[in-house]
C-alpha cells in the first residue's frame, strides 16, 4: 500500500490504528463505530469488539491447549503437546518459587494464565498489519485491530485484574489494620509522618497496575505503528524492514509477556509480605 | 486511544481464565510433573542401591572365593599327608607282612628238615639194621665192622 498522499497515508495509519467499536451513540444510538469520531463520541459505553473477540479466543486457545495436555497428562514418558506444554508450566513454577516468598498455590496458575495468554495475544502481532483489517473489509467489517494487547483498555483491564488481587491478598494477608498500618507507618514509622507515608504508599499502590499496563501497551503499540509505517513502502522494498522488526518483535512479545508476569508475582509477594 | 466498556470486559475475562486455569489447567499437569519427579528419584535412588548391592555382592563372592580356595589347598595338603601316611603304612605292613612270610617260611624250612632229619635217622636206623642183619649173616670182622660202625655213629 504505498503512500499516494498525506491524506491517504495519515488515513491509513489511523485506519489501521482503529478499533471495531461497537457502543452507544449520542445520534446513531447502539450501532457499530462507521469513523474514529464516532467510536470517541460514544464514549464510555462502548466496547472494542476485535479486542474483546481475539483475546478471548487467544485465552480459550491457552485453555484448549493447557486442559488437552492436563488432561492426557501422565508422569510417565510426556508426548509432543505435554512436552512442550509442561516446560512453560516449569519456567512458570521456577519464576514463581524464586520470586515469590510465602505460600499461595494460586500465584504460579495465576502467573501461568498471565504468560501464556499475552503471549499469545502479542503472538498475533506477527500476523502481517493489513491482513486483518483488509480481510474483514472484504467481510464488511469497517476496522479490525488484531492485536489485543495494543489496546491500552486490554492491558489496562487486565493490570486492573492484578490490581484487584494485590489488594485481595493484601487484606487478605495482613488484615484490614495491618494493611492500614502497613500504608500509613511505611516508609517512615512515625505518627508525624502518617500523612505523608499515606501519599507515598497510596501512589505507590496506584502505579504498579498503570506502569504494568502502559509499559505492555507502549511496547505493543509502539511496535504496531512501525510495523504499519513499514507497510507502506513500495511493495518490494517491505521485507527488507519487516523481516528484522518481525525477527526483532519475536524477542519483545516474549519479553513483555515474561515483564508483565514476573512483576506480577512480585507485586503479588510483596502483598504477602508483613514489614 | 478511547477507555472504555472494553477496560471491564477484558478484567472479567481476565478473571474467568485465571479462575480456570487455577481450577482445570494447573492441577493435572503439576501432579504429573511431581509425581514424574518422584519417580525419577524414586529411580535414581534405586539405581544407587542396586549399585551399592551389586558391590556388596561382589566383595561376598570374592570373600567367598578367597574361602573356598584356602579350603580347597587345606584339603590338598590334608590329603597329601594321609597319603604319604598310607604309603607309609602300607610299607609299614609289607614289611610286617614279609618278614611274617620269611618268619613262616623259615619255620617250616626247619620243620621240613626236622622231618627230613626224623625220616634220615629212621632211614638211616633201617639201614643200620639191614647193615646189621648183613653182618649178622655174614662173618662178623670185628676190625672192618668196627669201621662201619663208627661211620654210621659219626652219621647220626
Amino acid at each position: 500500500m504505498a503512500a499516494g498522499n498525506e491524506v491517504s497515508t495519515t488515513y491509513y495509519i489511523q485506519h489501521h490504528l482503529q478499533n471495531l467499536t461497537f457502543g452507544h451513540h449520542p445520534v446513531n444510538g447502539w450501532s457499530l463505530a462507521h469513523s474514529a469520531e464516532e467510536a470517541v463520541e460514544m464514549g464510555f459505553w462502548a466496547i472494542h469488539l476485535d479486542t474483546m473477540g481475539w483475546s478471548i479466543a487467544m485465552g480459550l486457545l491457552f485453555i484448549w491447549l493447557f486442559r488437552k495436555a492436563g488432561k492426557v497428562a501422565t508422569s510417565g514418558v510426556p508426548g509432543g503437546l505435554q512436552n512442550a506444554v509442561e516446560m512453560v508450566v516449569e519456567f512458570i513454577e521456577n519464576l514463581t518459587r524464586s520470586t515469590f516468598h510465602g505460600r499461595n498455590p494460586h500465584i504460579a496458575p495465576i502467573a501461568l494464565t498471565l504468560f501464556v495468554w499475552i503471549l499469545f495475544m502479542n503472538t498475533l502481532k506477527i500476523i502481517p498489519v493489513d491482513y486483518g483489517p483488509v480481510l474483514f473489509s472484504k467481510l464488511g467489517v469497517d476496522y479490525m485491530k488484531i492485536v489485543p494487547t495494543t489496546d491500552v483498555n486490554a492491558t489496562l483491564g487486565m493490570a486492573l485484574g492484578v490490581f484487584g488481587l494485590i489488594l485481595y491478598y493484601n487484606f487478605k494477608v495482613k488484615g484490614v489494620g495491618g494493611f492500614a498500618r502497613e500504608l500509613s507507618l511505611t516508609p517512615f514509622n512515625h505518627w508525624a509522618l502518617i500523612p505523608f507515608n499515606l501519599v507515598l504508599e497510596i501512589v505507590s499502590l496506584l502505579v504498579k497496575p498503570f506502569s504494568l499496563a502502559m509499559r505492555l501497551f507502549g511496547n505493543m503499540f509502539a511496535g504496531e505503528v512501525i510495523f504499519i509505517l513499514i507497510a507502506m513502502l513500495p511493495f518490494w522494498a517491505i521485507w527488507v524492514l519487516d523481516v528484522p522488526w518481525a525477527i526483532f518483535h519475536i524477542l519483545v512479545v516474549t519479553l513483555q509477556a515474561f515483564i508483565f508476569t514476573v512483576l506480577t508475582v512480585v507485586y503479588l509477594s510483596a502483598a504477602h509480605e508483613h514489614h | 486511544m478511547n477507555i472504555n466498556m472494553t477496560l471491564i470486559g477484558q478484567t472479567i475475562a481476565f478473571a474467568i481464565f485465571v479462575w480456570f486455569c487455577i481450577k482445570y489447567v494447573w492441577p493435572p499437569i503439576s501432579n504429573a510433573l511431581h509425581e514424574r519427579q518422584k519417580k525419577i528419584a524414586d529411580g535414581l535412588d534405586a539405581a544407587s542401591r542396586a549399585t551399592r548391592d551389586l558391590e556388596l555382592a561382589q566383595e561376598r563372592s570374592e570373600q567367598t572365593l578367597k574361602e573356598s580356595k584356602e579350603q580347597a589347598s587345606a584339603i590338598i595338603e590334608q590329603a597329601n599327608k594321609r597319603s604319604a601316611q598310607i604309603v607309609e603304612e602300607a610299607r609299614a605292613t609289607a614289611r610286617a607282612e614279609g618278614e611274617r612270610l620269611v618268619a613262616s617260611a623259615r619255620s617250616e624250612i626247619e620243620q621240613e628238615v626236622n622231618r627230613a632229619k626224623d625220616e634220615l635217622r629212621a632211614q638211616v636206623s633201617r639201614l643200620a639194621i639191614i647193615g646189621a642183619e648183613r653182618i649178622l649173616q655174614e662173618s662178623v670182622d670185628e676190625k672192618a665192622h668196627r669201621k662201619l660202625l663208627d661211620e654210621l655213629a659219626a652219621e647220626l
